[in-house]
């Protein structure tokens, strides 16, 4: 089974995406306030090894410690928004970056530190360095051979740890863009009693998409059907798509993060059937994007913030200086029934903490309800028109 | 609004990383809004078209804006006060502006806060010299201005300012000038400022005794939780400052027996809520450990040792009330003072001495 109790999360689905336990600018009444908030919280590993002491002195986990004591976590190893530097890792050691800079460890300081943690769901610690681009055929092999031997030592260490028995091992598919080694880490990492498969080594954008999509479809057509299939480093919502239709059935959401730091809001729209009324507000929505391409200072906005998606607006543009409508018309969340993007601009212009709290709260709501319209969607087998919807605001 | 009350500050329309409705729901009915720092960002007019400043912060109580002038004299390089009123370079670009009394009511009016401030001439309280009278004197001239170029008396209560330095003489003369003037509250400038606490306290008193008893009377400025509970017992009704929310984001928490510097390795293990009496929603859930942790990456501890610090304050000010209207206040006194200083050796001399003047003696 996949954790402990009954599903603790719709799929496909996504996790909630905390740094050290906590949703990034909310407290736990502000995060209430956001609908749709997934049941199983995502925790990086680094954030919680850096305090490892302190778990082993607590005993009672990390969930616990972190405030939240009933809550499922699933805990990965690397941030996916902290960069990971190559070239660090051997055949007995993994490095990880924290705030306090690399930590290196072994699959044995590994489970040391998960049984300090007690989560519900983890990934195994694995060798994903592969995305820099560089990794050729060999050093392919070599994440295969790493993972794999990791993998069966932490298995036997979880075997003579009561403090994991009820937790959930994700074993990790590595091999980086080389279709074999893919196919051996998948078809090896089935055959040990693993709860879930992380398909690791996809993100950042050196892999060419094509490959990318091809890899991770002959990955999942490998593994049983009734494990979960997380994959990291996917957000975007045209791939979150495109890795649905492959095969995978959780995310990270870690993208409406991102969106927030860059003083962003998603705007793009999931709503295959609109009601009548609501078509006029939709329309504003995709008219919102395309005024984004269309205009002149286009350049500007896009000098100001490069990372920007086709999927969201920079709250920063002067142009919304004055813009009484709210982040994304039709829109519930907290920020958009209460505040204006005028305000919104505002808090972010003058530098105001507030800006991170509204936009986050935005930015999640709208996040969690595209994957409850991709579940509609599937449900009602009308996943090609919303494919059809996001795929053209992905081309703004 | 009960009274005492302490006023958090929300600056440029935001309680620092609290939503309105956290702010509310720690029953704070009344908070600061900045008219400096609206008036340049976003300005007057656009937070007049989003419904006021009640509106552009979705805040559906109560609202003070200070007048601007204090913000102009401590934040600018360039500034220069004059009889007209205060020229300054604006900080983010533009040409020299001026705030007169007349330009501050007009941002004020605008912003539609509940009570405005008059614009009064600060100056800082170690200043000596002929500068105070004039700036005492200038004040005065500046409240009848005000009085005058106040479009909106009857939607909101526009507040005088006491000014005069540390000098009793000029105090009273400028007390007995303005009270003199039909405003329906005073409050008490130029103070908070680094001076003396022996003049400090002094100069509180000589206020709150000569200040009509039946209008509020609003201490500018003070924050500390000494301060508060020695200057309700001096007589002020209204307190602001930036210091419990300041302080918060330096990972500091407030506690009955003085602050926690939740950074420091020595909470790294500890287990305990910041304050197991406080029941505000941080201590309710999170150990002083996890909020060491919490500190280093996400924001979120610093809205949760606002929350708390915030909580702190209006826990406080409700303590002080009730046990004014139980009529047991010199005692909460000592008890509060106990809390604070007993394992420090006692109260500080300035506070003994003040609450000895109106009668609260310590152990």
């Amino acid at each position: 089974g996949a954790g402990r109790g009954a599903a603790p999360l719709a799929l496909p689905g996504c996790l909630l995406y905390t740094r050290t336990g906590a949703a990034p600018h909310l407290s736990h009444d502000t995060l209430r306030e956001v609908r749709g908030v997934p049941g199983v919280a995502h925790i990086a590993l680094p954030a919680l090894a850096e305090i490892h002491d302190v778990l082993e002195e607590y005993k009672e986990g990390a969930a616990k410690f972190m405030g939240m004591p009933g809550a499922v976590i699933y805990c990965s190893l690397h941030d996916p928004v902290t960069p990971c530097a190559s070239g660090y890792n051997t055949n007995k050691t993994v490095s990880l970056w924290g705030s306090s800079g690399r930590m290196e460890m072994t699959a044995s300081k590994f489970m040391d530190i998960q049984r300090a943690i007690q989560p519900d769901w983890f990934q195994c610690i694995s060798d994903g360095d592969t995305i820099s681009g560089e990794a050729g055929r060999k050093r392919a092999k070599k994440s295969v051979d790493r993972s794999l031997s990791f993998l069966d030592i932490c298995l036997q260490l979880q075997e003579k740890s009561p403090e994991l028995q009820g937790s959930v091992m994700f074993g990790a598919i590595e091999g980086g863009d080389i279709l074999e080694e893919r196919l051996r880490s998948a078809r090896e990492t089935a055959k040990r009693p693993v709860g879930g498969f992380l398909l690791d080594g996809f993100q950042g954008s050196a892999m060419a998409k094509e490959t990318k999509l091809k890899l991770i479809a002959s990955v999942t057509a490998e593994l049983p059907e009734d494990k979960p299939r997380i994959i990291h480093g996917v957000g975007k919502p045209d791939e979150v798509l495109e890795c649905i239709e492959r095969g995978v059935d959780i995310f990270e959401s870690f993208f409406p993060f991102q969106v927030t730091e860059r003083g962003c809001a998603l705007v793009f729209s999931y709503d295959c059937h609109p009601d009548p009324e609501a078509i006029v507000l939709t329309q504003n929505g995709i008219q919102d994007l395309e005024k984004n391409g269309a205009q002149e200072d286009q350049e500007e906005v896009s000098k100001a913030e490069p990372e920007m998606t086709p999927f969201e607006i920079s709250l920063k543009d002067k142009k919304y200086h004055d813009d009484f409508g709210p982040l994304l018309e039709g829109c519930s969340c907290y920020c958009c029934r209460r505040h204006t993007r005028a305000y919104v601009h505002h808090l972010l212009v003058t530098n105001e903490l507030l800006a991170g709290v509204l936009l986050m709260m935005h930015n999640f709501q709208h996040y969690f309800g595209f994957f409850s319209a991709v579940r509609d969607a599937l449900r009602d087998s009308k996943l090609d028109q919303l494919k059809e919807l996001v795929f053209r605001q992905a081309l703004q | 609004v009960p009274c005492p009350v302490f006023m958090p500050v929300g600056t440029r329309g935001t309680a620092k990383g609290l939503t309105a409705a956290q702010l509310a729901a720690l029953g704070c009915r009344i908070c600061l809004g900045n008219t400096f720092h609206l008036g340049t960002r976003p300005g007057s007019e656009l937070v007049r078209r989003s419904g006021g400043l009640h509106g552009f912060m979705d805040w559906p109580h109560n609202l003070l804006t200070d007048s601007g002038g204090f913000q102009m004299v401590s934040l600018l390089e360039l500034s220069e006060v004059s009889e007209e009123g205060v020229r300054f370079q604006p900080p983010h670009g533009g040409e020299q502006l001026l705030l007169s009394p007349e330009k501050s009511m007009e941002i004020q009016n605008a912003l539609g806060a509940d009570i405005v401030m008059q614009l009064d001439d600060v100056v800082s309280s170690t200043t000596t010299g002929p500068r105070v009278e004039e700036a005492m004197n200038r004040s005065v001239r500046w409240l009848d201005r005000c009085i005058a170029a106040h479009a909106r008396p009857q939607q909101q209560l526009l507040f005088a300012i006491i000014q005069g330095g540390l000098d009793p003489d000029l105090r009273l003369r400028c007390i007995r000038a303005m009270t003199q003037r039909d405003v329906p509250g005073f409050a008490i400038g130029g103070l908070s400022g680094g001076e003396a606490k022996a003049q400090f306290w002094r100069t509180v008193k000589l206020s709150t005794e000569h200040l009509p008893r039946d209008k509020p009377r609003y201490l500018m400025g003070v924050g500390y939780a000494t301060d508060l509970v020695v200057c309700v017992a001096l007589g002020c009704d209204m307190f602001d400052c930036v210091f419990p929310t300041r302080t918060a984001r330096f990972g500091s928490a407030l506690v009955p027996w003085g602050s926690l510097q939740l950074k420091n390795q020595q909470f790294a293990k500890d287990f305990r809520p910041i304050d197991a009496d406080c029941g505000c929603p941080t201590c309710q859930r999170y150990s002083r450990a996890y909020l060491h942790a919490l500190l280093r990456s996400n924001t979120a501890a610093l809205h949760l040792l606002t929350l708390h610090n915030i909580a702190y304050q209006m826990k406080l000010m409700g303590s002080i009330r009730d046990s004014i209207v139980q009529q047991r206040f010199p005692e909460f006194v000592r008890e509060f003072m106990d809390t604070m200083y007993g394992g420090r050796g006692g109260p500080p001399a300035w506070a003994r001495e003040a609450l000895e003047s109106v009668g609260i003696t310590l152990g």
